[in-house]
């Protein structure tokens, strides 16, 4: 009889292994789903896996993906680390890109062609004021940050629907809910000719390195660590729950709302309700397939934004609808889940032998 | 207004309120066995298009009903098994089942979202139906919102006045110690988990089949997270919650009921009320941490791990 | 005809053969002592027993008949019942509640009530049916796991280390108990390490030592050496007293007051004491009397006291949080090993960071090296058995956890020590090491303050001591002037110019 019995020490192999066994489950769960649709499973296992990283263009695509979800996911990093629950980065995303659209509309054809850096902050300050708002109730009042996070992202798309239906609606838009059209200097520069990639790449990737000294060689990213596995030593040892709660919620609400900056300025350009795509659930998936690590979030966006564009493609040339991007997202996570028990746990063949002789 | 009118209104709130009482009595079984279902959203839309879907191809309300409940019962288990069986964290399962619950949904019901359902006669109590004021106050419901009512009654009886629901309570409060009583207390938790399941798949198909015969993306739209915040705000008691749920009822009523009369405000400001609301009712209950951890089932959220 | 007999049981896990040939003989109506020290084998031998853990090999005979026990059901089915040191109580519902969860059958929650008033009653155990569990002290909740098990109508009682949270008086009503059950024929095994209380109550003794038994006797008949040479092995270390001219005064509590904090914490109520440099003052006392909120107090967790309550070597420290103590001199160790004094799956050098900066950079990145090297040395100063500074902490057993503890705070070279519970669950050798170091850091002119409930450890480390009971702190003596009787009625509350009304006795009284 299969039992599972507790290891004495947490595996450090199964800690590496297991995104990967997550993956090759989720693989095989997909190919099980497309043989199910009636297509050939192993065209569209080449859709999600092997087309997205096709080519130079192709690549520009994965980084306009990858990159918010980065971002974003960088943020939960520190969140999730803490114990903090921040499930609204959506929320946070979205007011990142109204704030970000709010001084991109200010742009005239002779500002600076700075001005893109003033949109970005803008975002990021948008989406620590939403995050912010939801670790005030949590310290003040110790409101469920789960769930008020949440609520906010209901908010937060509302209030995006009204501006863009209302005072922010472009005039010569033909009566879509959406804004005018960026202008150049308020835009996000692109980084080669023939590509969508932009300044968000490098940013990205910047941010990641400093993360990443931050959680492992700083002593306030030791405090977080300790808050989030043993509050009970973090009080002993004198670490504030409360700086943890706010360096948590306006670290990722400043960079879902950046995400959602970079967004708005990047390759859309404007302001409509088809902004928000998700990123902030997206991300939840990225950090924790990326075991919380700043490296390996890098590793799970790029995974997820395969997905992403698996997807659209599978729209296009296989028929197929787009949500099952959704779905292959939600089987990586419970499979990431599931494998992750083999880190502190084993299985063991154990036979019921009678427990007395002759008894 | 006329007394009618006052009636109508109530009625409506009961109507809308019922699948919140649904999800979030079903979570209550959930959180007094000690587990934190935070896929409950996931469930209600899986329950929403499968029962949308078996409505449309069977003409069966029951039938539709039923699968939407065997179809979230069956992703609990899953969920179960992985938080009772392999000790996943219990919020990262759930946030699991919600995400994969939103993308699953989205993809089976793309072929149903212009679909509709064939007009039913509208359910009543024949003749008590025709009372002025309480005929359509008491006995205009379709049998589900009796159905709550009742099960709301029953599990009340059940939690505190049954040996079993005594045990299903003290594995909530203490697991180790039900353990080591003897106790099968992760069969009693996967049981827990899969029942309220079941009701939550209740409430998402009652929304897609009954309430607002449709299927769109996202259709539940937070209802399960509101039940979450309405199963503690009542304190894991069924009666409360099913007042709960029908104020909340009144609350999304009062928004449709303002846009109808013209208000001058915003319509998203309107849509924003429920959510709100919401988070109004989460300041208001954690007010008092003390009184809540008196009520709280002890070991919600913690896994257990028989020794 | 013999009642229970084990016969040559043994029990391997990895890394230890906690039971090794083991031999029982209990008769009926015969009140059997097992006896030996922490780490000796006695829990897990229980839990063979009681059908929690099968052993590996062996034979277990009940009433003659060879049996195997599968599970704590099977145990219950064959007349066995079990008191635990860690109950199995529903803290939310009443006595009664409780007591008919732990009944097999199924007769209704009235028939229960009828019944626990009946075995109170004939038994002299004070209980009421409707009380829900929170409210009771922690002596009373022992009783209602002690009526519980004798509902069930055993023939073998078994009580896992009762006295530990007993006052002496309530020590005294629960051997009325068991003396009474063991005449109607019941037998007790009665495991404790306690030497005077095996010899007051029971009739036979088996001594266990490193999962061996080493010896059976009777222990009216046996002196406190053969016993302990049974248990040890040889005699205990005895510790070096030195005589020191008490210095300053280091801690001084003056009236410090903290209202009740959650649902079941223990207000306190105006504590007045003085600690010198240089001296060892021991809290002695049951736990759940304010212990956890006087340490609260004083490392920072808690800072709620009026301002002035607390000082340390004349600074105001009441409000002062944790890091601030530290710089000032005043160590702490909790009586939590895992999750409070140490994260549990971070390593021995994260753990050392938890309390000492020193591998802090003013930039705040972390020295790496620099910790390694301090956890290195704290190691080997110490004497921790670990695999070296990488080695988690719940890799190490609870012995050498302590010791490495114990070591951090103390090499932090503090003025003052506040240690609660020091050697609980820590096997004998690294007991005597931690207490001789703390023996050294008092000579060496620190304060010490140390909560324990092992009375005969801090009679044995203290020089001065004080009771703690229902939120209060009794005079203190000298502990050359102390007497067990007396401290016994100390824990009670009843100290001289105490308001005995009763309140503060209510808690501690069992």
């Amino acid at each position: 009889m299969l039992r599972l019995e507790p290891r004495a020490e947490p595996s450090r192999v199964m800690a590496l292994a297991s995104p990967l066994l997550a993956l090759a489950l989720t693989v095989v769960a997909g190919a099980l789903l497309f043989a199910l649709l009636g297509k050939d499973p192993f065209r569209g296992l080449e859709m999600f896996l092997v087309e997205p990283l096709r080519g130079g263009r192709a690549l520009g695509e994965l980084s306009i993906k990858a990159t918010p979800l980065v971002l974003v996911a960088l943020g939960l990093c520190v969140c999730f680390r803490s114990n903090v629950w921040n499930i609204g980065a959506e929320g946070q995303f979205i007011l990142g890109s109204v704030f970000a659209s709010g001084v991109a509309l200010r742009a005239t054809p002779s500002s600076g062609a700075g001005l893109f850096v003033l949109v970005l902050l803008a975002g990021m300050l948008g989406g620590m004021a939403w995050g912010g708002l939801v670790a005030w109730l949590r310290d003040r009042f110790n409101a469920n940050e789960i769930l008020v996070s949440l609520m906010l992202v209901y908010v937060a798309e509302q209030i995006l629907s009204y501006l863009v239906y209302g005072p922010w609606k472009d005039p010569h838009g033909y009566n879509f809910p959406q804004t005018a059209t960026f202008l150049a200097p308020a835009r996000v520069p692109l980084l080669l000719e023939g590509s969508r990639a932009n300044f968000g790449l490098p940013l990205a990737l910047l941010l990641t390195g400093a993360f990443w000294l931050f959680l492992y060689r700083t002593h306030a990213g030791y405090k977080l660590e300790v808050g989030g596995l043993a509050p009970l030593a973090a009080r002993y040892a004198g670490f504030s729950s409360r700086s943890a709660l706010w360096t948590a919620f306006l670290v990722s609400g400043g960079m879902a709302g950046l995400a959602g900056a970079l967004e708005v300025a990047g390759p859309v350009a404007q302001l409509t309700t088809h902004v928000p795509l998700g990123y902030g659930f997206a991300a939840i998936i990225v950090a924790f397939v990326g075991r919380l690590n700043p490296l390996g979030v890098v590793f799970a966006a790029v995974l997820m934004s395969m997905f992403y564009i698996g997807g659209e493609m599978s729209q296009s040339r296989l028929g197929l609808p787009k949500s099952l991007t959704g779905v292959f997202q939600g089987l990586l996570l419970f499979a990431l889940l599931a494998c992750d028990t083999l880190i502190t746990s084993r299985f063991r063949y154990a036979s019921r032998r009678p427990a007395i002789p002759g008894g | 207004m006329h007394l009618d009118a006052v009636a109508l209104l109530l009625a409506a709130s009961v109507n809308s309120g019922t699948a919140l009482a649904l999800a979030a009595l079903g979570l209550l079984v959930n959180e007094r066995s000690g587990v934190l279902n935070l896929g409950a959203e996931g469930l209600m839309l899986v329950a929403a298009v499968a029962g949308f879907a078996t409505a449309v191809h069977t003409h069966s309300e029951v039938l539709a009903l039923c699968a939407g409940a065997a179809a979230a019962a069956t992703l609990s288990l899953v969920f179960a098994l992985l938080v009772v069986g392999l000790h996943t964290n219990q919020y990262a399962t759930g946030l699991a089942l919600s995400l994969f619950g939103s993308g699953f949904s989205a993809f089976v019901g793309v072929p149903y979202t212009q679909e509709t359902l064939a007009d039913r006669a509208p359910h009543v109590v024949p003749g008590l139906s025709k009372l002025p004021v309480l005929g359509p106050l008491l006995f205009s419901f379709h049998p589900v919102v009796y159905l709550t009512v009742l099960l709301a009654l029953g599990l009340s009886w059940f939690l505190f006045r049954s040996k079993r629901g005594l045990v299903l309570r003290a594995v909530g409060e203490s697991p180790e110690s039900a353990h080591a009583l003897g106790y099968p207390v992760r069969r009693i938790r996967v049981l827990a988990v899969v029942a309220g399941g079941a009701l939550c798949g209740l409430a998402g198909a009652y929304i897609s089949v009954v309430y607002t015969p449709l299927w769109v993306e996202d259709l539940v739209a937070g209802k399960g997270w509101i039940a979450l915040a309405l199963t503690t705000f009542a304190t894991w008691r069924p009666a409360r919650v099913l007042l709960g749920a029908y104020l909340f009822g009144g609350v999304t009523m009062l928004e449709l009921h303002l846009q109808g009369e013209g208000v001058d405000l915003p319509v998203q400001l309107l849509t924003m009320l429920p959510y709100v609301a919401t988070i109004v009712v989460l300041v208001l209950i954690a007010r008092n941490p003390d009184w809540i951890r008196a009520n709280m089932p002890a070991s919600l959220g913690k896994p257990f791990y028989p020794s | 005809m013999l009642r229970l007999e084990l016969v040559d049981i043994s029990k391997q896990y990895p890394g230890v053969r906690a039971n090794d040939g083991v031999c029982l003989r209990v008769e009926p109506g015969q009140i059997h002592a097992v006896l030996g020290e922490n780490g000796a084998g006695k829990s897990t031998l229980m839990k063979i027993i009681y059908g929690v853990t099968q052993p590996d090999s062996g034979q277990i005979r009940w009433d003659g008949r060879p049996v195997s026990i599968g599970s704590p059901v099977q145990a219950r089915a064959l007349g066995i019942a079990m008191v635990f040191q860690h109950f199995s109580l529903f803290e939310t519902l009443s006595v009664a509640e409780n007591v008919w969860l732990g009944l097999a059958s199924e007769p209704s929650l009235d028939a229960v009530r009828d019944r626990i008033r009946q075995v109170t009653g004939e038994y002299g155990l004070e209980l009421e049916p409707e009380r829900p569990v929170h409210s009771l002290s922690v002596g009373e909740r022992q009783r209602v796991e002690i009526v519980r098990a004798l509902l069930t109508q055993p023939s073998l009682l078994i009580l896992d280390e009762p006295t530990s949270v007993l006052t002496p008086q309530a020590i005294d009503k629960l051997f009325v108990t068991l003396r009474k059950l063991a005449a109607s024929g019941c037998s007790i095994l009665y495991i404790s390490h306690k030497l005077e209380e095996i010899r007051a109550l029971c009739h036979h003794a088996t001594v266990l030592r490193g999962g061996r038994v080493t010896g059976e006797v009777e222990p009216s008949a046996a002196s406190n050496a053969d016993l302990s040479r049974l248990m040890l092995g040889g005699e205990p270390p005895r510790l070096e007293r030195r005589a020191r001219a008490p210095g300053e005064p280091a801690l001084e509590l003056k009236s410090l007051a903290l209202p009740r904090s959650g649902l079941y914490g223990t207000p306190l109520v105006g504590l007045d004491l003085t600690v010198r440099a240089g001296e060892i003052v021991g809290v002695a006392g049951v736990s759940g009397n304010g212990q956890r909120e006087l340490f609260a107090a004083l490392s920072g967790e808690q800072l709620r006291g009026a301002t002035g309550s607390i000082t340390l070597f004349g600074e105001d420290i009441t409000r002062a949080p944790p890091r601030r103590r530290r710089a000032l001199g005043l160590r702490l160790v909790p009586e939590e090993r895992l999750g409070r004094a140490t994260v549990t799956t971070l390593s021995l050098s994260e753990n050392t960071l938890l309390t000492r900066t020193e591998a802090v950079r003013r930039s705040g990145f972390l020295d790496r090296l620099g910790l390694a090297a301090l956890t290195q040395k704290l190691i080997g100063h110490f004497n921790v058995k670990a695999r070296g500074p990488r080695a988690t902490a719940q890799s190490l057993s609870g012995g050498n956890l302590q010791k490495f503890i114990v070591g951090r705070e103390i090499d932090a070279k503090p003025r003052f020590l506040v240690v609660a519970q020091p050697t609980w669950g820590v096997d004998v050798g690294a007991a005597s090491q931690i207490r001789a170091e703390l023996v050294r850091l008092r000579d060496a002119g620190c304060g010490l303050l140390v909560m324990s409930e092992e009375l005969d450890e801090l009679l044995e480390l203290s020089d001065f001591l004080v009771v703690m009971a229902g939120g209060r702190l009794s005079p203190r003596i000298a502990t050359a002037d102390a007497e067990a009787q007396q401290l016994g009625e100390w824990m009670s509350g009843l100290w001289p110019e105490a308001p005995n009304d009763g309140a503060g006795a209510q808690h501690a009284q069992a």
